[in-house]
């Protein structure tokens, strides 16, 4: 196989580590809506946790993308 | 089509140069520096940074004016970040965090305009503003606590026979700490940019190759890159405060090594 195949095929497989980091974020969020709705009084107090949970969570996927990235335009 | 490629917008131009060191005299040789575009996009963002803050609070008003407001509530959102995460011994550095939270979130913001550069969205720029980061910690933390500091591997109440896995484990994500601060705001930024670029490039293809029908149906790729644009605002200020945030953790690191 050559190298310019292999690394389409290797970016294309990078993605798959898209959809770890997309369920850690929806359980991120789901669960700080299942707090809020029983507690709506200590929600807004969390939402700095929100966010950043949600980023540093998010940057793996980004990660991820990173990789597919570096095999189509670097390597 | 020339100039829809989406990572063309990426590319660091000269605007003019300015000195070459090293190389053996011969034309082209060393290392050459010049002021490129996202020097004048640096220079641009802390220009503008200053010069709000500065004429903003020059009156020193106790009622504040609006620009005044703005200034002390973007003082007072970091400043309670600064305290909630490293406490009052951490506002020394709050120069620090202030500077990277507003260079980092105009940097975002400016480059969303059209045609105008990304200073984020290059891995060295990131990289930069991570490694002062890192080094801060690491040398305010061997100043102030001497060997100490490496009690940091060492979490408490950890009992003796793990000790010999969670240390280098420990060690291990601490060194990958300047790598996730950099790739983390970097792969947003370029990530959202080459999106975005995708899109409109669908509709500069749309037009170019349909003719009539094409102009209807580029309405969709526009209105994709209109929430995408939206999406991009949000992101860009989401990352700057998670660079804030965890840049006030690892400092409060280095100021109490205990965890």
């Amino acid at each position: 196989m050559e190298a310019e195949a292999a690394k389409f095929i290797g970016a294309g497989i990078a993605c798959f580590g898209m959809a770890g980091a997309a369920l850690g974020v929806a359980n991120i969020f789901g669960n700080f809506l299942t707090g809020a709705l029983r507690n709506p009084s200590a929600a807004p107090s969390q939402f700095g946790n929100l966010i950043f949970g949600f980023a540093v969570t998010e940057a793996l996927g980004i990660f991820s993308f990173l990789i597919a990235l570096i095999l189509l335009f670097v390597a | 089509m020339a100039g829809t490629d989406p990572i063309h917008q990426f590319v660091i131009t000269d605007l003019f140069p300015l000195f070459s060191v090293g190389g053996d005299g011969t034309e082209g040789s060393g290392t050459h520096f010049a002021f490129t575009n996202s020097a004048l996009f640096m220079v641009i963002i802390v220009v503008a940074i200053s010069v709000f803050l500065l004429t903003s609070t020059s009156g020193k008003k106790l009622v504040p004016t609006r620009a005044q407001l703005a200034s002390e509530l973007l003082y007072e959102f970091v400043a309670g970040m600064v305290r909630s995460s490293a406490g009052t011994a951490g506002m020394k550095f709050f120069p620090l965090v202030f500077s990277l939270f507003t260079f980092i979130f105009l940097a975002n913001m400016i480059g969303l305009v059209p045609y105008f550069f990304t200073v984020t969205s290059h891995i060295i720029v990131t990289f930069a503003l991570s490694m002062v980061v890192i080094l801060t910690v690491v040398i305010y933390g061997f100043l102030k606590n001497g060997p100490k500091f490496l009690m940091l591997f060492v979490p408490a109440g950890v009992p003796g026979y793990i000790l010999p896995i969670v240390t280098p484990i420990e060690f291990i994500s601490f060194l990958s700490r300047p790598i996730s601060l950099s790739v983390r705001l970097f792969g947003n930024i370029l990530a959202g940019h080459i999106t975005l670029k995708v899109f409109t490039g669908f509709a500069v293809m749309l037009i170019a190759g349909l003719g009539a029908f094409g102009w209807a149906a580029a309405i969709l790729p526009v209105l994709m890159a209109i929430a995408l644009t939206g999406l991009e605002l949000l992101v860009g200020a989401v990352q700057a405060y998670v660079f804030a945030v965890l840049t006030c953790m690892y400092l409060n690191d280095a100021i109490h090594p205990s965890h």
